[in-house]
């Protein structure tokens, strides 16, 4: 650092403006918190503990439980992993081990494309192209050979938490392929030199020598997409169903916490209004919780980076 | 032992292979949805749909003029709040961020990247459409402007931590006091790398729905107004698509190529300027 050092007004006002100004960013998450928590209060004196374990979500009678939605979230969420991991780290280990060196960048960039498409373009193509294809080829034969299991039972009438499941998963696989590309690119070539003299297959040397090296980071890269997933709202809302009844089938429709708050919001007043609140407060704290876990998986391996931000 | 080292080598090829085909079904629904946002969206696309306000429920015709300007003007009034604090506190994080409130500012930023953007709906519902007593633009360019805030800042950082420490020192070398040195010459230099994270984040909330749902809440007249009701076309889009009319959904299609048109374009200028980034230290 400068060892000379020349204060004057002029330094000390550019640190008191910039401080005000990255201040704002703790303040935000304070007044976030707060501003659920109080708003939530009538339903969490209400209803207490039970608002998360009880599935009756009525207006008109004024009781309000988010157990299905709650499940819809993490179901959705879960589905969305379920396909997504596999294909974003096969994408990432393609990208940074095999791929030829012209090919990487072109392709890195337009796995990333995907995450530059809004949301609610997602939802309009799942509605007009994707919830059609699966009606006609999808559901007939999932339900011929596996509808006597609860997961593909019941009637498909296109919006469902299948189709929810798909979208999130195309939204996420960008977030955790370019994160996971970040963490092996991050893993120093020495470790794959060393299985490779030892005689490895260029495969052996990924599956015992890198991946092993990255695993946390790698991790962290799916927890960030997980976090994703749970708070995806209108890609959701428009092709999930947005029925307050709990189903393990993947057929059926279902409904999310954000895909709820942003249905009803404008039209709930009172104790519903609460009760939404209470949702947000629910839903903000899972992220949180899930994203900070990820960033410090993700920190311990690629330092400081502002992984993951960055993504068009 | 030949067998052994064929099994082995034809795993790596099959294991090699499958990652292969992991990229190429990860490109599909992109191309996909390239490919039906140009052939069912570029139809849609005349010259009323630019100049046009959309016809009333069930008619045909009509375009979304309100809804580009609408967006224009609440992403732009967005990144007015929103970039000057963001890159502020990306300056921040990099020049005196070193301590324990920098690491606390660095990790939140990077949590309320991930909050999920319809509580910050209705956060800002709650702070600034109900205390006025009605939907406005302007709560909507401020919910943007809260997304935006934590997303520029850490690229802001990055960007001014990759200027070499020997420009600081040689302005400090010529009596530059501390903050002329940080402002004229550390900041400026990471100049494009700023403006790159900062249109990558315009591209980025320039699409988004759910924080404006309880702010700007949508219109189907032409408002410039940012204290009245206005509409985007991510708004649009989503009325549009969810509606009952033929009509309608022609009409999101052309909606949505024009709103990913809008966010390419960004995103192309984010890129652009990176190719003349500071690339040292």
């Amino acid at each position: 650092m400068a060892n000379v050092r020349a204060v004057g007004w002029g330094d000390t006002a550019f640190r008191v403006i910039l401080t005000v100004f990255a201040a704002t960013i703790p303040l935000l998450f304070v007044a976030l918190v707060a501003r659920l928590t109080v708003s939530a209060w009538p339903t969490i004196r209400a209803f207490g503990f039970r608002f998360l374990t009880t599935s009756t979500w009525d207006p008109v009678a004024n009781v309000y439980g988010a157990a299905p939605m709650i499940f819809g979230t993490l179901f959705s969420a879960l589905i969305a992993l379920l396909l997504a991991v596999p294909l974003a780290i096969g994408v990432a280990i393609f990208l940074t081990e095999f791929a030829p060196r012209p090919l990487r960048g072109p392709v890195g960039t337009l796995v990333e494309l995907l995450a530059a498409i809004p949301s609610v373009v997602y939802g309009l193509w799942g509605i007009f192209v994707l919830i059609p294809l699966l009606r006609a080829y999808v559901v007939p034969p999932l339900a011929t050979l596996l509808g006597w299991t609860p997961l593909f039972s019941g009637t498909f009438y296109g919006n469902s938490m299948l189709a929810a499941g798909i979208i999130l998963a195309v939204m996420i696989l960008p977030y955790i392929s370019s994160v996971s590309r970040e963490v092996l690119a991050a893993v120093p070539s020495s470790q794959r030199e060393a299985a490779l003299a030892l005689g490895a297959t260029r495969w052996e040397a990924v599956w015992s020598a890198v991946l092993p090296y990255a695993r946390s980071g790698v991790v962290g890269a799916v927890i960030l997409g997980l976090g994703r997933a749970l708070g995806e709202t209108m890609a959701v809302v428009m092709v999930v169903g947005n029925r307050h009844d709990l189903s393990v089938s993947l057929l059926e429709p279902g409904t999310t916490m954000a895909a709820v708050i942003a249905n009803e919001f404008n039209e709930a007043a009172g104790l519903q209004r609460a009760a939404l609140f209470e949702v947000g407060l629910v839903l903000f704290g899972v992220t949180v919780a899930v994203n900070a876990f990820a960033r410090i998986l993700v920190w311990r391996v690629a330092r400081g980076s502002a992984v993951g931000s960055r993504a068009i | 032992m030949i067998s052994r080292v064929v099994r082995r080598r034809v795993a790596s090829h099959v294991m090699t292979g499958l990652t292969v085909v992991a990229a190429i079904l990860a490109l599909l629904p992109l191309f996909a949805i390239f490919a039906d946002l140009i052939l069912r969206g570029a139809s849609s696309l005349n010259w009323d749909f630019f100049v046009k306000n959309p016809a009333a429920a069930g008619d045909t015709g009509g375009g979304v003029a309100n809804a580009i300007v609408g967006t224009l003007i609440i992403v732009g009034v967005g990144s007015a709040i929103g970039l000057p604090v963001g890159i502020g506190a990306g300056v921040y994080l990099a020049e005196y961020g070193g301590g324990r409130f920098g690491t606390v500012v660095r990790f939140l930023a990077d949590v309320l990247t991930g909050t999920p953007s319809v509580i910050v709906g209705i956060f800002v519902w709650m702070f600034v459409v109900r205390p006025m007593g009605h939907f406005s633009a302007l709560a909507g360019a401020v919910a943007l402007a809260i997304l935006m805030i934590p997303m520029v800042s850490r690229t802001t950082e990055e960007m001014v931590r990759l200027v070499p420490h020997s420009l600081r020192e040689a302005a400090l070398a010529l009596g530059f006091p501390r903050w002329r040195a940080s402002a004229y010459v550390v900041v400026r230099a990471a100049w494009p790398g700023i403006v790159t994270g900062a249109l990558v984040a315009v591209a980025r909330i320039a699409g988004e729905t759910a924080p404006l749902l309880f702010t700007a809440l949508g219109n189907m007249n032409f408002r410039t107004n940012v204290m009245q009701p206005m509409q985007t076309l991510s708004l649009q889009i989503y009325v549009f698509a969810t509606g009952p009319f033929e009509e309608w959904h022609r009409l999101a299609w052309g909606a949505a190529l024009v709103l990913m048109g809008i966010v390419l374009i960004f995103g192309l200028g984010a890129r652009f300027v990176t190719r003349t980034r500071f690339r040292d230290g």
